[in-house]
């Protein structure tokens, strides 16, 4: 049983009222421990409603959700335990931030852990450093952050919590292309230091394909597909009719692959198609000479 | 979940009362509460609650509505039931017991009161069933309007009170976001006595308050871009209109009302 497991679950918005709307429809997933996979479809396909069940937010109408071998709201008294080992991180995070100082909210969730005074501290500066937030930002007031900065510490305020699964919903909504990159850098750094699981919500297509190994796609509140990138991809049409594209440069290398140049690779960022590009040329220009 | 509580209630439908002009709805709506306060024994209060009740059918609102909203007001009728119960010292007595008096006017003016404030919470509460409260605040707009004269400032009233109702949901949206984030990173907000619980509040409130400032100052903006700037001259997208059904409606309540003075004089108490 991997980390994340559900049984057919389903989950119903205002159930018995003139709006009720079906958000979850009957979803069995099973993700492995240290994967990081991106969840990816249109706005108002499940994708915040099913990551909100993960760490027991919502609970479902029907069916059941396990995280690392627990079944969720089998037991009340254990519901707090199993969360602090799924972090959420909620779009728009920043609006959250409430202490002082940056240092204060970052520890807000550590502390509602219990633990010690110098734990605390080693978390708050751990993380801290992982979202190159620098110390001197630590004793200002979150309100005086800049937009990415802010967004940035209160990522922290959840990683400080050293989940086992960290979900992250649509953390780069809004930012700047370069506000982007650096969120999703320091995601990927955070996943190569600490090997937990990560999710990542987007309906980026661009932004999932070059963080993450495996993707999820959802489509009118059910499952599409759950494998990895190429298998993913390779879906290319189906994909353009629920909304979704693939990432344009994936498209360019699929169309050269059609035109009959030879590569094996499978090309999903703009950095290792430029690599990929100068290594074709390299090996033309040398069987020319 | 905090997204259960109904604020304006709303509940959409075609409904011939649903389309009725909102200004009138509110005139028959006050001409039902003086059919309500006008009726002075039991057959007066029946009569109107047959008003009530047909209305409630034709509007098609489930009658567990009806009944929904009387839940909340459920410890008002409690409590001056029990006032009326035990204060009334006039009839004749039923139970003398040391300095505890029940009488027979006691009894029958709780019944009478319950069932007075129990009618008047369904009718009022089935106007905000049928009525979106845009339109609400519309019609409110239209009916102060002539007071404009005296300087009574009708359209700002009117807006502010459309611009609470339209942030309500907002705001719960966004206070029903901010715990979940929070009880994310473990906050506890179900346990605890009352001085920790006014505590765990901190972290929703302060950001709760930065989000209402800041939407506020966006939305000023935006009116501002778009030349707000008050009601004078201004024209409106959907132009309220009385139509034959309107008027059909108040003769259908006069004639109930002129119906519960009537039964006044045949009816005791």
């Amino acid at each position: 049983m991997g980390i994340i497991k559900t049984e057919n679950l389903t989950y119903v918005y205002g159930e018995g009222t003139p709006f009720r709307k079906v958000a979850v429809d009957n979803i069995n997933l099973d993700i492995d421990e240290g994967e990081i996979v991106g969840i990816i479809g249109r706005t108002g396909s499940g994708k915040s409603t099913l990551i909100q069940h993960f760490n027991g937010l919502l609970k479902p109408t029907s069916g059941k959700v396990f995280i690392d071998g627990d079944e969720l709201f089998a037991d009340k008294s254990r519901l707090k335990e199993i969360r602090f080992k799924v972090g959420l991180v909620f779009q728009y995070p920043e609006y959250q931030l409430f202490e002082e100082t940056v240092y204060k909210d970052i520890a807000f969730g550590p502390k509602n852990m219990g633990l010690s005074e110098d734990e605390i501290d080693r978390r708050v500066r751990e993380t801290a450093r992982l979202v190159g937030l620098k110390p001197e930002y630590l004793e200002k007031s979150p309100f005086e952050l800049s937009g990415g900065q802010k967004r940035r510490a209160a990522i922290a305020g959840v990683m400080a919590m050293e989940p086992k699964v960290l979900i992250l919903d649509e953390p780069t909504a809004g930012l700047d292309p370069r506000g982007r990159d650096r969120i999703l850098g320091l995601i990927k750094e955070y996943h190569a230091e600490k090997g937990t699981t990560v999710l990542l919500v987007s309906h980026s297509m661009e932004d999932v394909a070059k963080t993450v190994s495996k993707i999820l796609v959802m489509n009118n509140s059910k499952v599409f597909m759950y494998s990895d990138r190429s298998g993913v991809f390779a879906k290319a049409e189906e994909l353009t009719s629920m909304g979704l594209t693939v990432p344009q440069v994936t498209r360019v290398f699929d169309r050269l692959r059609a035109a009959g140049i030879e590569f094996e690779d499978e090309v999903f960022s703009v950095e290792y198609a430029k690599d990929l590009v100068l290594r074709l040329l390299r090996e033309r220009g040398q069987s020319l000479d | 979940m905090i997204k259960d509580i109904t604020i304006g209630q709303f509940f959409p439908g075609k409904s011939i009362i649903h389309r009725l002009d909102p200004r009138i709805k509110l005139l028959l709506t006050v001409i039902y509460i003086v059919m309500l306060f006008t009726a002075s024994g039991f057959t007066g209060l029946l009569a109107a609650s047959l008003y009530m009740l047909a209305a409630f059918i034709i509007s098609g609102i489930p009658i567990k509505m009806m009944l929904k909203s009387i839940k909340p007001i459920l410890p008002i009728i409690i409590f001056t039931g029990i006032l009326n119960l035990f204060f009334i010292s006039s009839g004749d007595p039923l139970v003398e017991w040391h300095f505890i008096k029940i009488t027979d006017d006691g009894v029958r003016t709780m019944i009478f009161m319950a069932a007075r404030i129990i009618l008047l919470i369904c009718g009022t509460s089935l106007l905000t069933y049928t009525t979106s409260p845009i339109t609400l605040t519309d019609a409110i707009e239209r009916i102060l309007s002539p007071l404009k004269v005296i300087k009574f400032p009708a359209h700002e009233i009117a807006m502010m009170m459309t611009i609470a109702l339209r942030f309500i949901p907002t705001l719960i949206e966004e206070t029903d976001k901010i715990m979940s984030a929070q009880k994310a990173r473990g906050a506890d907000m179900e346990s605890g006595n009352l001085i920790h619980r006014a505590k765990a509040l901190i972290p929703i409130l302060i950001p709760l308050f930065v989000s209402a400032f800041r939407r506020a100052e966006e939305l000023a903006l935006a009116m501002e871009c778009r030349c707000y700037h008050g009601g004078e001259g201004r024209t409106r997208l959907k132009q309220l209109k009385t139509a034959p059904r309107d008027y059909v409606a108040v003769v259908i309540t006069l004639i109930f009302l002129a119906a519960v003075i009537v039964l006044n004089m045949f009816s005791p108490i």
